[in-house]
Formats: structure tokens, C-alpha cells, sequence
């Protein structure tokens, strides 16, 4: 019997049309957008300036605050000027921009690994916390925010989040394919920096080869559990994971430390053993292209801020009629309206999608099925919140605990009468945020 | 027989009248006393329970007014300068008449000012739309045009045109409630001075971005160039964040604006007689300008037609007032 | 919309269901228990079903068009559903008008006059069946016999009827028993009743073909037998003189019917699991209590009705499990 998450979930068709697709490297751009701002927190505060010369790996901006994240160039060339680009909204977002000579690295760069046993959980988070390692999920958390839990909070369980859900996406899969003994050597990287003894790698069914691999690979190391899991969405959330994987329940409102568990994306988990272990700051990653129309979906190792209009040429382009240009995945990712968007730390795919499966349906009234209450992985009532939402009535979203919502859109998916709940709980959540901040304010 | 009819009749009617006592009892023990002034005063409001005065309906204002001793800062936006007389008189204070405000619109970003560069296919929500994307054209700072702004408003004042995808105000029921400003999530609509006949002059646009970025996503996006801040003979204008701003109370609908204005994101309502810019409408090149900033000729002696339309030459520095311009209908 | 490209806010994929896949799928699921209804009923079944269908049809489009002037919704579905199931709650026999005027208060104010679907409290076929049964009792207690019918006469009476009027007239279980169709008649329809309720073969295999097109939960159709029994049990087991067997009470009457394709009416059934349950077991206990101690021999629908009132209070304060524990 395989595990999984116990509240809701969708079965979406997985689409895995570049699972078998070795990881490519991407030629190098000309250009780079590496925006200021692609982690949780403040943004990261540039160090270079227009005309300067740097190298790959050096780093360029520097954290902004505690919750932060420093930024490294991602080629080596001429530091062009600091100009907006279009982030995945469309609103422009402030980048520094480089031109491409060469791929000169930095010299601290090492090409071999050296030996990881002797080093301090200190040593380690400080490793993580100089390379500017983020939540490469899409979440962008700083890691070593991550791997100091608040005092009082201790983690006796470490959670690595190789379930890769969302459909289309291959990224994390090729990762553990081929990188899987990096990957097991950052597992116990992180180990040590959180002082577990435990470690579960949670790898849905549909990826076999990898738990085969995986499990293979670690036989003979009694700290670490490969988990198969059964496939559900949105079983790659943090708390539907761990509570997949452990049984335990995130509290409401609580992070996943109170349960004891930290969970780390396996594309993290690979940056951080080549952070540790061979001084690398992340400036590339693996990006998934893919779409049904796409002539060639691959998965490419990508450098920081290029275009995404790189990728879709690399990938055999295909003619966008007026469908969707997607940054991530189609349950979550976001729709641009540009392909100019730089890749950030976060972009874990590009979707291309054409307008027959992207296109919504006419919205009718609620039918009130209760399909939307039957999918929500954390037991909300979806008709209601998007109900009041659209009406203002933040009070009653608050009261039903609209905060909750993982904003995952099984309910939208769901919906038989094409109805936009997810359009209007995000509303909601907006506003109760804003109105919980200002009266957490004002106690203060 | 008889006897049960009189002893029904009798007990029944006992019943009644000693139930009748003892609501008169109670009512006037229970009775809340209240300022008799707070009725009178709430008869003499609309009664739409708009929320334009800034309190929770009609009653909260009227007890509002009853309270206290000053009406400088209440104002019932629906009954206007009228009911505020009445309430004044009814609580013996005095009011000044205030000037009535109308909601404008500051955009004019049409389907032909401002192409689109995305189709939206979201809920049908303003706030939806802003909240994730700038919006499906090349402004972040436009009207989304989904309805939000028209959906809030209660008094049938709002619609949306479907030609030029922009909210409409209708003056005439516009109460200048503020539901509108609320609403819109870009902060588009303003509550202006209403002037006579519905005359209105403003800038049409929130663009703060640079002008050459802003004209790029919009034929009449202000551009900050600041022509209209020089002309202006009554300090109205102001330029912050490459983006001018026409203060309502202080404008004399002069139009001088308008005329210098090069890319017409300036515009007046409503006149009824047209101002005769010398700049042309906006084109896909933008053409050079030609009239002279500090022209002071009256717009009114300037309208009868002149020459024939002459290619405008490249812009001369400090030229004299030239007499040959183009007329161009000015934009409603 | 050319070549721009769309954006929207996510998700951006979409299951296949839809409001109509879903109508259709349930007119679908209700076809085995149509085609015995002619079986058995003979042409009077088809011309009941037509004019039910056509009317609750015709009322909508009309309603929608006219008075409500919106865009006509009819080829959802929902309004065909409303008239096949109105059409399984009357007897064979029922004059045309009689049906169009229980089509009309079905339609009209069981459903439009809320909004339309969606919006309506009541299950709107079962509210055209408890009109027409109290505005036209006569009419909607004769039963005729079946084509096939064993016994030789124009009407006879539903197996609850019989059991009704045994025990009025002081007579016990033990004597009434000889008068009511076998088991095996009842499960496959070999009885006197309304046109869907006969056959529980049938209507178990539309619910079955349901529930793997996973249109409905098995939540409430169990709860509601699930109480019947029980509850009837206790009672059968207390006084088996006076009440019937469990098992007599699951395959008789429009029991089957109610709980498969009427109680589970999205639109008037509570949503989450919690709820169903309450749900469920009012029906169930109304639905007994009305059988074996109320004048009405069938219970079903005024139970189902009287909790479908109660579903918006059950919405409100019965929650589902939230994740994380809160309330």
C-alpha cells in the first residue's frame, strides 16, 4: 500500500512528455537579466556597477536583510546597466544586466568535491547562506533561513520533496536520475546542519526508475528512506508531504518546524552539496520545456537570467497561437505575457500550451456539488470562500479560515461549472493578510 | 346560546384591553429616549445609505450631526449644499456651501490609444487581474477595464463602453459617493469639482513611468514634459513621478492645457466650443510640434478656421506665434 | 485575440467535467429503470415520461426566455433529469394535465423562481410529486396493474399500501404477508407502483454505473438505507406483529429511488461527509416514522424534503475536516 496525503487531491493527467529527455546544457545567452528580487524577503542589493568585468559565481548582489538571499552573476562579461525587466506579471522588476564574454568561473570554484565529513552544521549553513541558495521548488525560501529554526523549535526530521507533481514538469526526475549520488551527499549535508539522524525521500510512483535508483544508491545507509508515494496532487506541498510521509498534521497557521520536520526540494538539495562541498553559488539550474506542441520538450540546464525565448528556440520553438506561455507548471506556474521574462532561481519549467487545452470554459452558476469541498487537500470550503471573497465579506473568509489555502487550484480544476474560485480566494487572502499584518500592527 | 356569545364577548374583550394596559406600561417604561432632533434630521436625508458622508448609513449620520456642534465637515454627498441646508436648519447651526464633486475617470487608454499585448482570461475582476499582472496592455498603471469600478456603484452611474473598453461616468447620476474610487485597484478615478454644465479638464493618465516608455504602450500617455505646468496662469498643474496632475479646485478651465498638451493626455469635456490645439492627433510617428507654448491668443477669437492644413514643419526653437494651424476637433 | 498570447491567473488546466456531462450522465444511469417502466407499463409509461419531459422542458425555456429574459439553459439537461424523475414519482395512469401542472410547479417554483439551477433549496422533482399527491390525491394513489401483472385487475395496490391498510384495519404482519409480491418480485420489479420505483435491480445498476463514473458518492444512498434498516429493524424486532421486516421496507415504496437519484441531487444534499450523514439518517428516521405511524403509506419524499430544508442550516455549521486541525 502506498502512502499519501489523506485530505482531497486531483489526479491530473501527468503529461511527462521530457521524463525521458537527458539534461541538456542550454548554449550561453548573450545577455543576462538577473533580477534583484527572486527569493522570499528583501530584495538583494547590488554590489557591481555598470562597466564592471565579473566572472561566473561572483557574487553581485548581497542579501538585503535577514530574510535574504545573495545573487551571484551567472556569466562572465560586462556588468551592461541596471534596467527593468518584465518579472512574470508583467510588472518590471529591477535586473542587473550582463553582457556574455567567454565563461570565464570563479577561481573558488572547484571542479572536484572535497570531503564533507569533517565539517560543522555552522560551516555548512554558512556555505549554503553565501552561495545563495533558495527554495528551488518555486517557493524561493532562503535555505539557510530554513535550516535555523526558531529557538524552541527543533527538527527531528528531514523531508526531501522528489514527488514532482505538477504535471509536464521533469526537471527534479532527470536530477535524480543522474545526479543521485550528489543528491544523497547534500542529504547528509543538510542532516548535519539540522542535527536529524533522519531523512525520508518522498518520490511519487511515476517516477520508478528513480526510486530504483535512488533506493540502490542508498542500500546500505541506514539514516536515509526512500518513500514511494502515490500519485496525487498536490501531494509535492510541504504539508501534504509531510503528512504523506510522517502521518503528521501541519497546525493551522504554523509553519511545517512545529510538526518537527524541515522538507527540502531535490534541486536544493543538489545545489547545496555543490555549494558545500565545491564552493559554487547557484547561478544555473534545470529548467523542464516542454507542451504539446513543442517540437522538442527537453530539460535544459539553464543559467540564471536568460530569456525564456532562448529555451522555447532551444526546445524547437512552435507557433503560439494565442495560447499560454507558462513559467512552472499548469496547476501553479504563471501565464506571461512575454517571453523576455528572465529565468530566476525559482523557474522550474516553461510550459507552452496550446489555446484548445489552456482556454477556460463559461463560468455558470455554482451547482453546488461540493466536488471543490470533496479536492481540498486542506479541508476548506472553496464555493464559500470564493462566494464571500468576491462580495468583500472578509470577516466570513477569515472565520473559514481562508489564510489555510495553499493556493494549489484543485478546487478550480475541479469546478464542473468552470468557476474561477481560485481567482477570488487569492483575493481573499490578500485582503486577510493585509487585515491580519495591521492588527498584529497595532498590538504591537 | 345567548349567554356563551355575552361571556366570550365579555372575557375576550377583558383580554384585550388588559393587554392593551399593560403594553402601555411597558412601552413607556422601556422607552429609549433619544434626541427627537435625530429624526427629523434623518427625514430630511435621501435615504440611500450610501456611506458617501463617511458614516454607516442615513441614522449614524443624522445622530452624527445631531451630536455635534459644527457642520464644516459633513457633508451628504447625495443631497448635496440643499439637504445640508436642512439639517443646518433643523439643528439651528450654520453651513457653508460646499462645491459639489463628480467622479472622473483619469484614462483614456481606448482600444486604439493602448494595444493590447495579452488577452486576460481570468474572473471577470479588476482586483483579480491587478493583483497578478499589470494588465493586458503595455501600461501598469491603466484601466484594466473589467468592471469592478461599475459593478460597485450603486446609483446606475457607471458603464462600461464596449468600443473603447473604458468605464463611462454619467454626471447627472454620479452622487459622488466614492464607492467607484474604492473599487478600482489602480486608483484611476478621482472625485473632481464639478463645474457648470459638466465642464471638466484633466489629465488623462497615471502613467509614471518615463515618456518615452509610457508613449510606447500608449498613444496619450502624459509624457512629463512639463508644457502644461509652464502655461498654466493659476498654479494648477503639478509634475511628480513624470506624471502631471491638474488640482480641480484650482483650475479655471482655461484649457491653455489642453492646447499645449503634445500627445492630448490632457482633455476637456463637455465644452461647447473646441480649442484649437497645433499639435495633430496623435499618429503612429510622432509628428515634430509647432505652436508656441507661450501663445496667450484667447481659444475662444482662435476658432474660426484658418489656412488649410499645412505640413507642420520641424519644431523651431523660440518661434514666433504662427498663424497657420491645423484644426483639430477637441477630444470628448 | 489573434496571436497574443492569454494569461490568467492558475490553474490552467481543467478537468473534463462538466454540468452537462455530468446531466447527461445521470439521464444515462436512469435509462434501465425507464426501459422496465414501458416494459412494464406498456405505452402509457412512454407517454407519462414524454410529456413530463417535454413539459418541465418547455416551462424552463419558457421562463428563461420570458420572463427571466436570459440566454436559455436547456440543453444542460437538468430540466429532462427534473422531468424523467417527476415522471418515475406518478402512477401510469395520470392524465396529461395533471402532469404539465405538476411539471409547471416542478419548474417553476421548485426551480426558477430561486434563480435556477443551482440556486433552488428543494428538490424540484420531488416537489412537483408532493404537490400533485396533495392537490390530487385520487389521481395519484390509483395504481394500475402492470402489463405483466399476475393478478387480474385494472389497479391493485403498492405493497405499502397493502401493509398500511392490513395494519389499520387491525390486522397483523403475519396476515398481510400472503398478500404482497415475493422478495424476488420486488427486487426485480415484479410489482405495483409508481413508474422508477418498481424495479430495485435497475435503479442499483444505474447507481452503480454512477458511482464509477464517479458522478456521486456512495455517502448518502448508504446512510439512508443504512438507517432504514436499522431503525425498521429495531422496531420489527420490538413488535414484529405490527411492523414489517427491514428487508420488505428497503425494496418497497420509492425508497430505492429516493435515496439513489433523489436524495443525492447535488443542489439540495449537503457537501461535506459530516453533513451527509446527518442528512442521511433524518431522511431515514422521517421516512420509517412516516411509514409505520403516519397516514401515508410512503415516506420518502416528505422526508427527503423536509431535509433538503434543513441542508443550508447543515452547510453552515457542519464543516468538513479542516486540515491542521481548526475547527
Amino acid at each position: 500500500m502506498l502512502r499519501t496525503f489523506k485530505l482531497g487531491g486531483i489526479h491530473p493527467a501527468g503529461n511527462k512528455l521530457s521524463a525521458g529527455k537527458p539534461i541538456e546544457k542550454l548554449p550561453l545567452p548573450k545577455i543576462v537579466f538577473i533580477p534583484i528580487a527572486q527569493h522570499i524577503g528583501a530584495p538583494a542589493k547590488p554590489i557591481v556597477q555598470p562597466g564592471d568585468k565579473v566572472k561566473v559565481g561572483q557574487m553581485i548582489a548581497q542579501a538585503g536583510g535577514f530574510v535574504s538571499a545573495n545573487i551571484h552573476s551567472s556569466v562572465s562579461g560586462t556588468v551592461k546597466k541596471f534596467a527593468p525587466a518584465p518579472d512574470s506579471g508583467g510588472y518590471p522588476k529591477q535586473c542587473i544586466v550582463i553582457e556574455r564574454e567567454g565563461d570565464e568561473w570563479e577561481e573558488s570554484i572547484l571542479s572536484k568535491e572535497e570531503n564533507g565529513d569533517s565539517l560543522d552544521a555552522k560551516t555548512i549553513i554558512d556555505r549554503i547562506k553565501q552561495a545563495g541558495i533558495v527554495g528551488m521548488g518555486g517557493a524561493t525560501f532562503p535555505t539557510h533561513v530554513k535550516l535555523m529554526p526558531p529557538p524552541g523549535k527543533i527538527a527531528d526530521i528531514l523531508i526531501i520533496n522528489g514527488v514532482e507533481c505538477e504535471p509536464y514538469l521533469t526537471a527534479d526526475h532527470r536530477l535524480m536520475l543522474e545526479k543521485g549520488e550528489e543528491i544523497i551527499k547534500g542529504v547528509h549535508l543538510l542532516m548535519k546542519a539540522l542535527k536529524v539522524t533522519k531523512a525520508c525521500i518522498g518520490i511519487e510512483n511515476n517516477k520508478k526508475d528513480a526510486i530504483k535508483h535512488l533506493s540502490e544508491l542508498t542500500s546500505d545507509d541506514p539514516e536515509i528512506t526512500i518513500v514511494p508515494l502515490k500519485m496525487k496532487y498536490p501531494q509535492g506541498g510541504e504539508k501534504q508531504l509531510i503528512n504523506a510521509i510522517t502521518g503528521r498534521e501541519v497546525p493551522s497557521g504554523a509553519l511545517p518546524i512545529e510538526t518537527g520536520a524541515v522538507v527540502s526540494n531535490v534541486g536544493t538539495t543538489y545545489a547545496v552539496y555543490e555549494a558545500v562541498l565545491k564552493y559554487k553559488p547557484l547561478f544555473e539550474r534545470v529548467v523542464t520545456v516542454t507542451g504539446k506542441n513543442l517540437n522538442k520538450p527537453s530539460n535544459f540546464l539553464v543559467r540564471i537570467g536568460t530569456p525564456i525565448k532562448d529555451l522555447i528556440e532551444a526546445a524547437g520553438g512552435s507557433s503560439l497561437n494565442g495560447g499560454k506561455v507558462i513559467c512552472g507548471g499548469p496547476m501553479m506556474g504563471r501565464a506571461v505575457n512575454s517571453t523576455d521574462i528572465p529565468v530566476a532561481k525559482g523557474t522550474s519549467g516553461v510550459l507552452l500550451m496550446p489555446e484548445s487545452e489552456s482556454k477556460r470554459g463559461q463560468e455558470q452558476d455554482c451547482i453546488r456539488c461540493g466536488r471543490c469541498v470533496t479536492v481540498c487537500p486542506m479541508g476548506l470550503e472553496p464555493y464559500l470562500l470564493a462566494n464571500v471573497s468576491s462580495k468583500k465579506q472578509w470577516d466570513i473568509a477569515e472565520e473559514h479560515n481562508v489564510m489555510d489555502c495553499i493556493e494549489c487550484g484543485s478546487c478550480s480544476y475541479t469546478c464542473p461549472a468552470n468557476r474561477p474560485l481560485l481567482d477570488h480566494i487569492r483575493q481573499g487572502k490578500k485582503t486577510v493578510g493585509g487585515i491580519l499584518r495591521t492588527r498584529k500592527m497595532k498590538k504591537q | 346560546m345567548n349567554t356563551v356569545i355575552i361571556y366570550s364577548i365579555i372575557i375576550l374583550s377583558s383580554i384585550g384591553i388588559l393587554a392593551a394596559v399593560i403594553l402601555y406600561f411597558v412601552a413607556q417604561k422601556f422607552k429609549v429616549h433619544e434626541n427627537p432632533k435625530i429624526d427629523e434630521v434623518e427625514k430630511a436625508l435621501p435615504g440611500a445609505n450610501c456611506g458617501g458622508c463617511g458614516f454607516a448609513g442615513c441614522r449614524a449620520f443624522a445622530e452624527a450631526c445631531a451630536k455635534s456642534n459644527d457642520l464644516s465637515d459633513k457633508l451628504c454627498t447625495v443631497g448635496g449644499n440643499e439637504t445640508m441646508e436642512k439639517v443646518a436648519d433643523i439643528l439651528g447651526l450654520k453651513v457653508e456651501k460646499k462645491a459639489p464633486r463628480v467622479a472622473v475617470v483619469r484614462c483614456n487608454g481606448t482600444c486604439e490609444n493602448r494595444p493590447k499585448t495579452s488577452h486576460f482570461d481570468g474572473a471577470s475582476s479588476c482586483a483579480v487581474e491587478a493583483s497578478i499582472y499589470s494588465g493586458d496592455t503595455g501600461c501598469q498603471f491603466g484601466c484594466l477595464g473589467e468592471g469592478d469600478c461599475v459593478a460597485a456603484c450603486n446609483f446606475d452611474a457607471l458603464h462600461m463602453n464596449p468600443e473603447t473598453g473604458l468605464p463611462e461616468v454619467d454626471d447627472d447620476k454620479c452622487v459622488a459617493c466614492g464607492a467607484c474610487v474604492e473599487a478600482c485597484p489602480r486608483n484611476l478615478i478621482e472625485l473632481r469639482k464639478k463645474a457648470p454644465r459638466n465642464m471638466k479638464v484633466y489629465v488623462a493618465c497615471r502613467n509614471e513611468e518615463k515618456g518615452g516608455v509610457a508613449r510606447k504602450s500608449c498613444k496619450v500617455a502624459c509624457i512629463g514634459c512639463g508644457k502644461c505646468v509652464q502655461v498654466c496662469p493659476f498654479d494648477a498643474i503639478t509634475l511628480v513621478n513624470n506624471l502631471a496632475y491638474i488640482d480641480s479646485d484650482k483650475c479655471r478651465l482655461c484649457r491653455k492645457c489642453v492646447v499645449v498638451c503634445p500627445t492630448h493626455a490632457i482633455i476637456d469635456v463637455n465644452f461647447p466650443k473646441p480649442v484649437i490645439r497645433g499639435i495633430p492627433k496623435p499618429k503612429a510617428k510622432p509628428v515634430a510640434k509647432a505652436v508656441d507654448a507661450t501663445d496667450n491668443s484667447n481659444p475662444k477669437t482662435a476658432e474660426k478656421p484658418l489656412t488649410k492644413t499645412a505640413p507642420l514643419s520641424a519644431s523651431k526653437p523660440a518661434a514666433k506665434p504662427t498663424a497657420k494651424k491645423e484644426v483639430t476637433v477637441s477630444e470628448k | 485575440m489573434n496571436n497574443l498570447l492569454t494569461i490568467s491567473p492558475s490553474p490552467h488546466i481543467h478537468s473534463d467535467q462538466s454540468v452537462k456531462k455530468i446531466m447527461y450522465t445521470v439521464i444515462l444511469a436512469l435509462m434501465p429503470a425507464l426501459v422496465w417502466s414501458i416494459f412494464m407499463f406498456g405505452f402509457d409509461a412512454v407517454r407519462v415520461i414524454l410529456v413530463s419531459v417535454v413539459a418541465c422542458v418547455a416551462v424552463e425555456y419558457i421562463i428563461q426566455r420570458f420572463i427571466m429574459k436570459q440566454e436559455p439553459q436547456i440543453t444542460d439537461g437538468s430540466a429532462v433529469i427534473t422531468g424523467i424523475l417527476l415522471a418515475f414519482n406518478v402512477p401510469s395512469s395520470l392524465p396529461c394535465w395533471i402532469i404539465i401542472m405538476g411539471a409547471i410547479v416542478a419548474i417553476g417554483i421548485g426551480k426558477m423562481s430561486f434563480g435556477g439551477l443551482g440556486n433552488n433549496p428543494f428538490n424540484p422533482a420531488i416537489l412537483g410529486r408532493v404537490f400533485l399527491l396533495i392537490s390530487f390525491p385520487a389521481q395519484m394513489t390509483t395504481w394500475p396493474a402492470s402489463l405483466h401483472s399476475a393478478v387480474d385487475a385494472t389497479t391493485t395496490a403498492t405493497p405499502l399500501a397493502i401493509i398500511k391498510h392490513g395494519i389499520k384495519s387491525g390486522q397483523s404482519i403475519v396476515d398481510v404477508l400472503p398478500n404482497l409480491p415475493s422478495k424476488l418480485d420486488l427486487l426485480y420489479g415484479n410489482m405495483s407502483g409508481s413508474l422508477g420505483e418498481i424495479s430495485a435491480v435497475m435503479l442499483l445498476l444505474g447507481f452503480l454505473y454512477l458511482l464509477s463514473k464517479k458522478i456521486i458518492t456512495w455517502h448518502i444512498p448508504v446512510f439512508i438505507l443504512a438507517t432504514v434498516f436499522i431503525f425498521q429493524g429495531i422496531l420489527c424486532l420490538a413488535n414484529p406483529s405490527q411492523f414489517i421486516n427491514p428487508i420488505f421496507s428497503l425494496l418497497t415504496g420509492g425508497l430505492l429511488l429516493g435515496a439513489l437519484f433523489m436524495a443525492t441531487d447535488m443542489v439540495t444534499s449537503p457537501m461535506s461527509v459530516r453533513g451527509q450523514l446527518i442528512y442521511g439518517i433524518g431522511i431515514g428516521v422521517i421516512t420509517v416514522l412516516i411509514r409505520n405511524f403516519g397516514s401515508y403509506p410512503e415516506g420518502v419524499s416528505f422526508a427527503i424534503l423536509i431535509m433538503n430544508g434543513f441542508t443550508p442550516l447543515i452547510n453552515a455549521h457542519i464543516k468538513p475536516k479542516r486540515f491542521g486541525g481548526k475547527k
